[in-house]
């Protein structure tokens, strides 16, 4: 048991570990970047300003505080939606793709249907964001199981399909035609498909996002879908071997992960923008990538990630306004976070940590494919 | 016993003359001492067999005496003299190579691309090979091994690609070659052919040290035998002064029963039914040609042959792995020939897959969740989907104890088992269910004694209980000692079939050649 309890304590060391280095490495851009006044000790006084209004920013007041967890929402869901993927063995680059095809149908139901109860039409909104999410996701299964065609390549195309999808429809047919309306956008959704507020200005999505992830980790870990999907994840010919339908799985996989993406987009729609616009909510599907990398591809460790992303976003506006530094020095840490965990090595040869134990470590398993393609059949 | 280089064998064992030598080396991991006060030397044209169980330090030594691990006391000493080995790199700068049971090639380069990658010789910055392909072949011809530098590796058999990788070594000055575990991937002509080169080497004076559980081959090559146990030197022995079962008794610490005990079998209906099975390879290639047999309850049917000549295909067709083209498979009454795998599960078919580690085996999950592996759906280890924690923990615990699984800890990760334990996992799951028919592939293959004679016993156990038995098996002594009878396949066809109790190794390597024998048809199939 020892030998668990430590590799699942170097499991977390080497995240934090990255997310330090990081904010030490963008500690030194900030210097570098500020006022040039002499004496070393201003630079340091500078960088923890910085870093401190960027903590005030996201966590200062409780507007901001709300701010924070307002954008932990949709990373939660895709970072899950990613998570799912990779746990199945296979690489969703599609979040992007399946979140805007999701918000596109949930704001549709949203605004077309307008004679139903609450009770009724708000879960009709969310389930077909989830359907149109996981119909995206699910081509890419389908066309992976029925022609071998590797999901990274076809869920990258299916983000330009959606995306262009996105931008016929909202000037198209999907488009507001009230007069006063300019831009490509759906007309918003009635008052029945609008997530009621929690407490005023945070939606209570985050009751949503809080429920999926516990359901997310209880389907993983605690059944035999679950184990199926973890099986065929990890050793897709033993899987066969055990009698799992191991293509019905990984489309599966597909199916749920751009679902969860899907309801990523739906919620937005339903609980911050009220309707679906062009170029709106661009960017949560790439840094879902990110979010589950770093959160080791376990639920705790994607809600983590999802708070931390979503602070330095809320939080960048404020290091601008007191610092003049832009707010892309969150691009740079969020990179260099990322890179550091994707090359893991750095952070071991920085800090002396042994090499990884592949085979106690599900994180190296379930991240598989994107390092040997081999199990990435 | 035929022993080579009778010269060295005069000498007796002290450090005199030593190439390489490990003096007290000891070497912890946390609690665990992985190497004890452990004495090792090679002279100069010797061929050492390091013998031991999996687990017993043979590979902690060697990491040592290679660079790959810094021990915790004592010296490692190249001609008399002490060195600081701090990575491979220095061992190979010393003159010591070593050749890895898992080969370290790049299967779309050449021959002579492979060896020249980390040294390659350049003219003004531009790749030059031709003066290394010349070098290859010379060394080739001086040592005795066929090689062509051109050729790419992934064209090589298995054979072939474990001899570019000693030609690396030697290339590089090696003048002690290190070989872990050589055989565990070889089939016996290819076996003979390297024991060949390796005396070849010995010749030229290389000193050899070679790593090995099997105990046959050791005293047919080593001129000198080191056993190791648990971290330490259990002994040290002349092939002329030793027998298999003393070699294996000082491997394991106590005596060992290598002859299989068993009753004469009693076979009753026929269970695994195969009639006219066509199947193909992965490069769509006729495999298996029309195979017919079958394996009635209550016998065990070994399946000889040469690697390569169908059997892996036939074992994936039984057991749903690969698809059919024609003929049909039925397990007692129930056709099977179109069932999934899990179908066959459920209908009593057990499996012990040819690669355990690909097929057998999720290594990052627990003992507990591989010995429910292909059981987790059913009661009572899932109930309305829901994994039930506790039955797979009560089960793993019956099972670690029944079949002597180490550490006898359910919640260990799988893959930090010893093969001979994996393989015990794998055993335990197959056979602690309802099993009409066990298909075994490779049962034995890379597993220390003691686990060997527990899974022979198992086989026969299986048998005993009434179990229809196939076994698959590129080892000859094990098709003698546990099967009754034993079928040859060449060239995807059953070419012979052979009485186990009466057959002998010349007849049936004849019929494993493709050579014609005597076929006998039992009276009751």
């Amino acid at each position: 048991m020892t030998q668990a309890v430590r590799a699942r304590l170097i499991g977390g060391l080497i995240p934090s570990l990255a997310i330090v280095t990081a904010l030490l490495i963008g500690g030194v851009i900030i210097w570098a970047s500020g006022p040039r006044i002499d004496g070393p000790w201003f630079g340091i006084w500078f960088v923890v300003e910085a870093y401190q209004a960027l903590i005030e920013g996201a966590f200062g007041s409780r507007a901001a505080t709300i701010d924070t967890v307002l954008r932990m929402v949709p990373y939660v869901f895709t970072g899950l939606a990613v998570m799912v993927g990779f746990r199945g063995g296979m690489f969703n680059i599609g979040a992007e793709g399946q979140l805007a095809v999701g918000a596109l149908a949930s704001a549709w139901v949203g605004f077309t249907v307008t004679s139903l109860p609450l009770v009724i039409h708000l879960p009709l909104v969310l389930l077909t964001g989830c359907l149109a999410g996981a119909i995206w996701g699910g081509i890419a299964g389908l066309l992976k199981a029925r022609t071998g065609a590797h999901e990274v390549i076809t869920t990258i195309m299916l983000n330009y399909v959606g995306g262009q999808l996105a931008a016929y429809l909202l000037n198209g047919v999907l488009r507001d035609r009230s007069p006063l309306n300019v831009i490509a956008q759906t007309p918003k959704v009635a008052e029945t498909a609008r997530l009621p507020d929690l407490v005023p200005g945070l939606h209570s999505g985050v009751i949503l996002v809080i429920g999926v992830a516990v359901l997310v980790w209880f389907v993983l870990w605690k059944t035999t879908t679950g184990f199926e999907l973890r099986m065929v994840g990890i050793n897709p010919d033993a899987a066969s071997y055990a009698g799992v339908n191991v293509v019905r799985r990984m489309t599966w996989a597909m199916g749920v992960s751009g679902m969860l993406a899907g309801l990523a987009g739906a919620v937005q729609v339903a609980g911050v923008n009220y309707r679906s616009t062009l170029g709106f909510n661009v960017g949560y599907g790439f840094d879902s990538i990110a979010i589950a990398l770093l959160g080791r591809n376990t639920v705790s460790g994607v809600v983590l990630s999802s708070i931390l992303f979503a602070a330095l976003r809320t939080g960048a506006t404020k290091l601008q306004f007191r610092t003049q530094i832009s707010t892309d020095i969150i691009s740079v840490i969020q990179a260099l976070v990322l890179l550091m965990i994707a090359a893991d090595q750095i952070i071991r040869w920085i800090y002396r940590i042994g090499p990884a134990q592949t085979e106690a470590d599900p994180v190296a398993a379930s991240t598989a494919p994107v390092a040997d393609s081999e199990s990435g059949r | 016993m035929t022993v080579g280089g009778g010269s060295v064998l005069g000498i007796p064992p002290s450090s005199e003359g030593y190439v390489l030598e490990a003096r007290g080396l000891t070497k912890r991991y946390g609690s665990v001492i992985a190497n004890k006060e452990v004495q090792f030397g090679v002279r100069r044209g010797e061929i050492v067999a390091l013998l031991g169980e999996n687990g017993a330090g043979k590979t902690t030594l060697m990491n040592m005496l290679f660079g790959m691990t810094a021990p915790d006391a004592g010296s490692v000493l190249i001609d008399g003299g002490p060195v600081r080995l701090q990575s491979p790199r220095d061992a190979l700068a010393l003159g010591i190579g070593m050749v890895h049971q898992h080969f370290m090639l790049v299967p779309p380069f050449t021959v002579a691309e492979n060896i020249a990658l980390g040294v390659e010789p350049s003219r003004r910055g531009i790749l030059d090979l031709s003066d290394l392909e010349a070098q290859i072949t010379a060394l080739g011809r001086r040592f005795g091994i066929d090689i062509d530098p051109r050729a790419l590796v992934k064209d090589l058999s298995v054979g072939q690609q474990q001899r570019v990788e000693i030609i690396k070594a030697l290339y590089r000055g090696a003048r002690v070659l290190i070989l872990d575990e050589p055989t565990a991937v070889l089939t016996p002509q290819e076996a003979d052919d390297l024991f060949k080169v390796l005396r070849g080497l010995a010749h030229e004076g290389t000193g050899i040290v070679f790593i090995s559980h099997k105990l046959r081959e050791v005293l047919d090559v080593a001129h000198r035998i080191v056993v190791m146990r648990r971290g330490a030197v259990a002994g040290e022995v002349l092939p002329r002064d030793a027998t298999p079962e003393s070699l294996a008794s000082l491997m394991v610490g106590r005596d060992v029963l290598l002859r299989v005990e068993k009753a004469p079998s009693v076979p009753g209906n026929p269970v695994i039914v195969v009639r006219e099975l066509v199947v193909n390879d992965d490069r769509r290639v006729r495999a298996v040609d029309g195979v017919s047999l079958s394996v009635r309850t209550g016998e065990i049917v070994g399946v000889a042959g040469v690697q390569g000549n169908g059997q892996t295909e036939l074992v994936e067709a039984i057991t749903g792995l690969r698809a059919t083209q024609s003929g049909s498979l039925h397990l007692g009454e129930r056709d099977l020939t179109r069932a999934t795998v899990r179908e066959r599960t459920d209908a009593g078919l057990a499996h012990i897959p040819e690669d355990r580690q690909r097929h057998g085996l999720v290594l990052p999950f627990t003992v507990a969740q591989n010995m429910i592996l292909n059981r987790y759906y059913r009661l009572p280890f899932s109930r309305w989907m829901v994994m039930q924690a506790k039955a797979m923990r009560d089960q793993a615990r019956d099972l670690v104890g029944r079949f002597d699984v180490r550490p006898a800890n359910p919640e260990a990760r799988v893959g930090s088992l010893s093969g001979g334990n994996k393989q015990k996992v794998i055993i335990a799951r197959e056979l602690s269910r309802d099993v009409r028919a066990l298909v075994a592939s490779q049962p034995t293959r890379g597993v220390d004694v003691g686990s060997v004679v527990f899974i022979h016993g198992a086989l026969i156990a299986a048998r005993d209980a009434g179990a229809a038995v196939l076994l698959v098996s590129a080892e000859l002594d094990e098709l003698l000692a546990v099967s009754d009878r034993i079928l040859v396949m060449f060239r995807g066809r059953i070419v012979g079939e052979v009485e186990a109790a009466t057959a002998t190794r010349e007849e049936i390597g004849l019929l494993m050649a493709g050579g014609v024998g005597r076929v006998i048809v039992p009276a009751t199939n």
